[in-house]
């Protein structure tokens, strides 16, 4: 059992956990994840690992409520043990020393690229961060990331706070010389970084999470599009160039199970209100 | 060799099923398994043949007669510890095992009529041993051995409870959250109950093996790193990788993996949606691409969720299928359709980017070549459209990478595979390997055959040091 040491509300349906996982814990790197399993009856699923503490042998992740799973994981009270925890899984990000790298993070992911532009700090990088949200209210680890980058601009869809909409990432990667874009967030906020990277050729790589089952190259269900190839998010990323992915593919292929999923979250509230 | 008596019965006691149409609507189990009574006069056909020439079929050497000796003899329980002495997954082989072409096809009863069904009475003495309680065996004297194995599969387990017999300390590393390799994931609920499984290894539990899941070798822990703590290791990681075919369309959704149509169905308990977290999808029109036996559970699992139609698409004729004759009947029974010498060409899907037909080419078999193979070439001009809902490919499994990209100095094959030495050691000191990691998509018992055999080697090393 995976015991929740700290359960931090980040957002009114975001909330930071963190887990007592030992041995998970010495060896993940930012750009890892882990699977867990909330259940008997419990799907698996993919969350990104945000933070490591090594010390005192614990892993945290940023969990937004949108499906059943996450809802039910959303309940969980600090105290509450998970069956299950596998990891770290994914090849961990590239982390070296590029110059200056742009990191942005999108919704629940500002939490994951925080743990990356840590690491890229440390390494020795000028990061410039980026913090975007639907809303003013759905904006997490502002704070975390002021402190660890130079420089933190702040973006949301409705323009509730900072610039409205990543428009103004264009003005930005002109005005300023980057080396590298890493993103983390929602496939259709990839999709605008690397539309918007590609024409100035700077290298860009966006995290993948498509659905996933085992998370370690048995299933195939995370297969993408990637400069004509199929690769699996599972083992061969998550980072993937995106310049060469094909957005519109994985978007399509996340709705798959869009009507399953409704039903999945409406029979586990109904339970949870007989009990 | 015996001569067969005179008046001697040549038909085998029938097994019962649950008809087609009652199994068609559900996940339980097909065979339902004899009673004592049927178990009693099955066993009362079994010459006991000194030469015992059913032994010599079975990769795991079982002795066979003795075991059909101890049913006769109403020893149900003896009968059970006989058959755990050399085979540790009897409820599963009795199951799944293809005794048709190993050990009754061996049998002198044979020769004049049905072999004896060793396998159903494997599997009557393993449920009965399962309904009744076990007995654990008595165990060596700690020999103060570490062994780590990595993956619970049909191969890793058979190595750890041979080991732990020996006295040595075993622990199993498993990277899903259940233990059984491909017995939990892959093989159906109806032919391999998850019960049944999970009993097996607990009763692998309680030899005094520490069973790990969530722990996935070459991320939690390297192979080196395992050598630190143990003194050997047994990788026996299976071949869990889908292959796809390469055409067009294959990234569409509604097509599934093999691998994972059945990760979903078995491991996840899709058919219990929405109580089971997992869905699934198979629609009303499905095509099963593939031969083997994995492309028959797949289909026969499409019919269970409720498909209309389903259709096996294969490239060659029923001759040449690699499934077991007796998946395929079964298949049939279930209402399951054939579509001999036709190949996918492409998947072609709607605006959603959803699969909606597949372009298919017929196809002929050449005459045999040098090595006896007729191999199948397209006919011209024979492409046709076939609507579909939903596609799984089953065209193979190759070895998980994950190890051989983590192990520095482990020799593999081209195709990944792990090469060992014919005791099962790999080209690291203290490291051994067996099942498909080694020999490619396989069957259980090979896997169980080759762990034997490595386990084996392991405490000769072992007993060396």
């Amino acid at each position: 059992m995976y015991k929740i040491e700290t359960k931090r509300k980040l957002a009114p349906t975001i909330n930071l956990f963190t887990f007592s996982a030992e041995e998970v814990a010495a060896k993940a790197k930012p750009g890892q994840f882990v699977i867990i399993r909330l259940d008997e009856d419990g799907e698996r699923i993919p969350l990104t690992i945000a933070n490591v503490d090594k010390e005192q042998g614990t892993i945290s992740v940023a969990c937004h409520e949108v499906g059943k799973t996450t809802a039910q994981l959303g309940s969980l009270k600090e105290g509450d043990a998970i069956p299950n925890l596998l990891g770290p899984l994914g090849k961990p990000a590239a982390i070296e020393k590029f110059g200056t790298v742009l990191c942005v993070g999108g919704g629940v992911m500002a939490a994951p690229i925080h743990f990356k532009a840590k690491a890229l700090r440390e390494a020795g990088n000028y990061v410039i961060g980026v913090v975007g949200a639907a809303t003013k209210d759905h904006l997490v680890f502002l704070e975390e990331m002021s402190k660890t980058c130079n420089e933190l601009y702040i973006a949301t869809d409705d323009g509730s706070e900072g610039y409205k909409g990543i428009d103004f990432l264009k003005d930005l990667i002109t005005k300023k010389k980057i080396d590298r874009v890493v993103a983390e967030g929602p496939v259709l906020m990839l999709k605008a970084v690397a539309d918007t990277t590609h024409p100035l050729k700077i290298p860009t790589v966006v995290d993948l999470i498509p659905t996933m089952i085992d998370g370690m190259g048995m299933c195939g269900a995370c297969r993408v599009g990637v400069g004509g190839k199929m690769l699996f998010a599972c083992v061969d990323g998550l980072e993937f160039d995106g310049h060469q992915v094909d957005f519109d593919e994985l978007l399509a292929r996340l709705k798959t199970y869009t009507l399953q999923e409704k039903v999945a979250k409406v029979f586990w509230e109904e339970g949870e209100k007989t009990i | 060799m015996s001569a067969p008596k005179p008046g001697l019965r040549k038909e085998a006691v029938p097994m019962p099923k649950q008809t087609p149409q009652e199994r068609k609507a559900n996940f339980k189990e097909v065979a339902i398994g004899y009673t004592e009574e049927s178990a009693l006069s099955e066993a009362q056909r079994c010459l006991q043949c000194k030469e015992a020439p059913c032994s010599k079929g079975c990769p795991v050497e079982m002795c066979i007669p003795e075991f059909i000796k101890l049913i006769k003899e109403h020893k149900f329980s003896d009968a059970a510890m006989k058959i755990r002495e050399k085979n540790s997954l009897p409820a599963v082989c009795g199951r799944v095992c293809p005794q048709e072409e190993q050990c009754q096809a061996r049998c002198t009863v044979g020769r004049i009529g049905d072999p004896i069904s060793i396998g159903r009475l494997e599997r009557f003495a393993a449920d009965w041993e399962r309904q009744h309680g076990s007995v654990i065996p008595e165990k060596a004297a700690p020999t103060g051995k570490k062994v780590a194995i990595v993956g619970a599969g049909p191969a890793g387990l058979t190595v750890a409870a041979d080991l732990v017999k020996l006295g040595h300390e075993v622990s199993v590393f498993e990277a899903l959250h259940k233990p059984g390799g491909v017995l939990t994931y892959g093989i159906p609920e109806f032919r391999l109950p998850k019960k049944i499984v999970e009993a097996e290894a607990e009763y692998i539990g309680k030899l005094g093996v520490t069973l790990r899941t969530d722990a996935l070798i070459g991320r939690l822990y390297t192979v080196e790193e395992l050598l630190h703590n143990f003194n050997a290791v047994f990788i026996g990681s299976g071949a869990g990788l889908p292959t796809f075919l390469g055409i067009p369309g294959e990234n569409l959704c509604r097509v599934y993996s093999a691998n994972e149509f059945l990760i979903r169905v078995n491991l996840m308990k899709s058919y219990d949606f929405p109580k089971a977290g997992t869905p699934i999808y198979v629609g009303e029109k499905v095509a099963v691409i593939g031969g083997g036996n994995v492309a028959m559970d797949s289909a026969r699992c499409a019919v269970r969720l409720g498909a209309k139609e389903v259709k096996i698409v294969y490239r060659r004729s029923k001759e040449e299928m690699p499934a077991r004759a007796e998946e395929i009947e079964n298949a049939e029974e279930e209402g399951v359709s054939f579509e001999f010498l036709t190949s996918p060409l492409r998947l072609l899907g709607n605006e959603r980017r959803t699969v909606k037909s597949i372009e298919c080419v017929r196809m002929r078999l050449t005459e045999p070549d040098k090595s006896g193979r007729r191999r199948p070439v397209p006919i011209e001009g024979s492409n046709f459209l076939m609507d579909v809902d939903s596609v799984i490919l089953a065209i193979g499994r190759t070895p998980n990478p994950i190890i051989k990209q983590t192990t520095d100095d482990l020799v593999t094959a081209d195709w990944g595979g792990i090469i060992v030495d014919e005791t099962g050691k790999t080209s690291l000191n203290a490291v051994y390997a067996g099942g498909d990691i080694v020999t490619g998509e396989a069957t259980v018992i090979s896997a169980m055959g080759a762990g034997r055999k490595a386990a084996r080697a392991i405490h000769e090393f072992l007993s060396e040091k």
